[in-house]
């Protein structure tokens, strides 16, 4: 029993598999007790110390690019799938440190737990992509979900942020308890709750017709679950209220990582291992994407406040993601893959820009967020650069060329054309047409308007360094989208 | 598959059915004589004092908090010591960080002045 040597005993478990979300989660228990013991001139420490940890998991994960493993008795899979949804997290996080950098010590919210509760998100949307076991599978969520729930009320001393992590918490807790039943009714159906299990007891054509209800409710309350992380109609209710109160680069880290875990995972459940369903599901899904897409679009146009108005942006995106669902199969699993990256640039891009804005000299409230869309006014005159980057942003999330967007959104509808949902790809580009609008707008408030009222953007390099690599990532995923399509298909052949 | 089931709805209605046969019972054939003293909420407790929903410190609550994560931490060592001997060297590492974790968060706890009662 004692006998075998510990490496390969830790090898055989498949540890291996455990590695990039464990490197996340100690560091961020370092960054949580070395901020106990930090002065509090030295706190600006702290996101270098959350950065080497990201860097650090980043390092393991491409190192561990062309494994295979699966660990703990077949409750996480490391492969190419998992690895790039790593890849993906690890980036939104980075990011997301560096514009809070400036962002949080400007609000007084830079402590240690404040790093430390990003980390710890991120290491549960990575154990969320790399789960193959349903139970594993909803604590990955749930470490991400209470991470949020504490992050998005982080200004613990303004109400606007209370509200937004009270109906987080409440509407959350409620969409897991919908999930955690669907678990339970998938163990009821099929005796066991890994993937691998799933597969086998409903892909056979032999499975008999109790079971078919039974897996059929279970499918139904999971798509509840993982439908209000990511936030698409009719479960969006949380999303503008917590987008708006939430500190704004916790809306900027909602918005990307907490999406594409909910995508990740629901490709690994619904397409890698339910896939015997898929007619059913598409059904549903076909309504979901087209009902998410119009409302996000139509709403986003009457907003005033610009990050409700990329809450809305960000509700008509899970529409997008939606429509890629529904097409299924290899292409449209792809597409997500893809505009989950591309997403992650623009996303973070636009809110970036947003909490480096704010308002400036003059009024009574100089220094606070300049968060009305007015007062993008003539941005371009004082702050070129800012403008520049978030034009390219706009541009990119209208989905216009040569930008990251245009070819997520290709990817997505030609999926869908290939899948036979002509209707639904006429729906998504129609709903395209719209968005340009409410994105056109900033562009055309920035550049065409005179000043309404004096805003200054924050000289934190550590932001502008943030807000160029995505910039860089917009644009070069739009000139050169073919490698990265490529990377995108090879991780979804990883899991079929 | 289904069907084995049955044994546990038959079992959860019965549950419920005794539950609700003696509360509907007692209620029936019970002989009610109410006086001001039965009526009050603790019947053989103190008096009650003011409003329930009054404020109340906090240390309170993270004392509870912090209690049923660490009592929780004890129950899990229970059965891990019954198959401690199966599990050999890695079952030891396991549980070690596992007790690593907890203890960064008492470490945190400490620091933060949790357990100082005076203030």
């Amino acid at each position: 029993m004692n006998e075998y040597a510990l490496g390969q005993g830790l090898w055989e478990m498949g540890f291996a598999a455990a590695v990039p979300f464990t490197l996340v989660a100690l560091s961020a228990m370092a960054v949580l007790l070395a901020d106990l013991w930090l002065l509090p001139s030295q706190k600006r420490a702290l996101p270098w110390a959350a950065l080497a940890g990201v860097l650090l998991s980043a390092a393991s994960v491409a190192f561990l690019w062309n494994e295979e493993a699966t660990g703990f008795g077949g409750a996480i899979r490391l492969d190419r799938f998992s690895a790039f949804f790593a890849m993906v997290f690890l980036l939104g996080t980075g990011l997301v440190v560096l514009l809070s950098s400036a962002y949080a010590r400007r609000e007084g919210v830079e402590r240690g737990e404040y790093y430390a509760l990003l980390l710890f998100g991120t290491s549960g949307a990575m154990l969320m992509a790399s789960a193959v076991e349903l139970v594993t599978f909803f604590l990955g969520l749930e470490i991400l979900s209470v991470s949020l729930y504490v992050l998005s009320g982080f200004f613990r001393q303004r109400p606007a942020s209370a509200e937004a992590a009270a109906k987080y918490f409440i509407l959350g807790a409620f969409a897991s308890a919908f999930l955690l039943y669907g678990i339970a009714l998938f163990y009821g159906a099929s005796g066991s709750t890994t993937y691998a299990a799933l597969r086998e007891s409903f892909g056979s054509a032999a499975f008999p017709y109790s079971h078919g209800l039974l897996a059929l409710a279970a499918s139904g309350l999971l798509l509840i679950g993982l439908a209000f992380k990511l936030g698409a109609v009719p479960f969006h209710m949380w999303v503008p209220d917590t987008y708006e109160g939430a500190p704004t680069t916790i809306t900027a880290y909602m918005s990307v990582v907490s999406k594409a875990a909910a995508a990740a995972a629901f490709i690994r459940v619904f397409g890698a291992s339910l896939s015997s369903l898929q007619q059913d599901t598409s059904a549903v899904l076909w309504v979901l994407a087209v009902v998410t897409m119009t409302l996000g679009n139509v709403v986003a146009i009457a907003q005033t406040n610009i990050k409700r108005m990329l809450a809305y942006s960000s509700i008509a995106h899970a529409g997008y993601l939606l429509v890629a669902l529904t097409a299924a199969g290899e292409a449209g699993y792809s597409s997500v893959l893809f505009y989950v990256l591309a997403y992650v640039f623009m996303t973070l891009g636009a809110f970036g820009v947003v909490s480096l804005v704010r308002k400036g000299e003059g009024g009574a409230d100089a220094g606070a967020e300049a968060l009305d869309i007015s007062h993008y006014s003539g941005l371009a005159g004082r702050h070129g650069l800012l403008a520049a980057a978030m034009a390219v942003f706009m541009v990119s999330l209208s989905g216009i060329p040569p930008t990251a967007g245009f070819f997520a959104k290709f990817y997505v509808f030609s999926a869908a054309v290939r899948a036979g949902e002509v209707g639904l790809a006429i729906i998504g580009v129609l709903n395209s047409l719209v968005s340009v609008y409410f994105y056109m707008r900033i562009v055309f408030l920035m550049y065409m308007k005179e000043e309404t009222v004096p805003v200054r953007g924050s000289r934190s390099r550590a932001g502008w360094v943030a807000l160029a690599a995505c910039v860089l990532g917009t644009l070069l995923l739009g000139v050169l989208p073919s490698s990265f399509a490529r990377l995108a298909t090879e991780s979804i052949a990883s899991i079929f | 598959m289904l069907l084995a089931y049955l044994p546990i709805l038959i079992w959860i209605l019965l549950c419920a059915g005794l539950a609700l046969a003696i509360v509907f019972l007692s209620h029936v054939l019970g002989r009610k004589r109410p006086t001001g003293a039965k009526l009050s909420p603790y019947e053989c407790g103190i008096t009650p004092v003011g409003d329930a929903r009054s404020r109340f410190p906090i240390k309170f609550y993270i004392i509870a908090v912090v209690f049923l994560v660490f009592d929780i931490e004890a129950a899990f060592l229970y059965p891990w010591a019954v198959i401690y001997k199966k599990l050999a060297l890695v079952g030891l590492l396991e549980m070690a960080v596992f007790m690593a974790v907890l203890l960064v968060g008492y470490l945190y706890l400490w620091k933060k002045r949790v357990f100082d009662w005076e203030d």
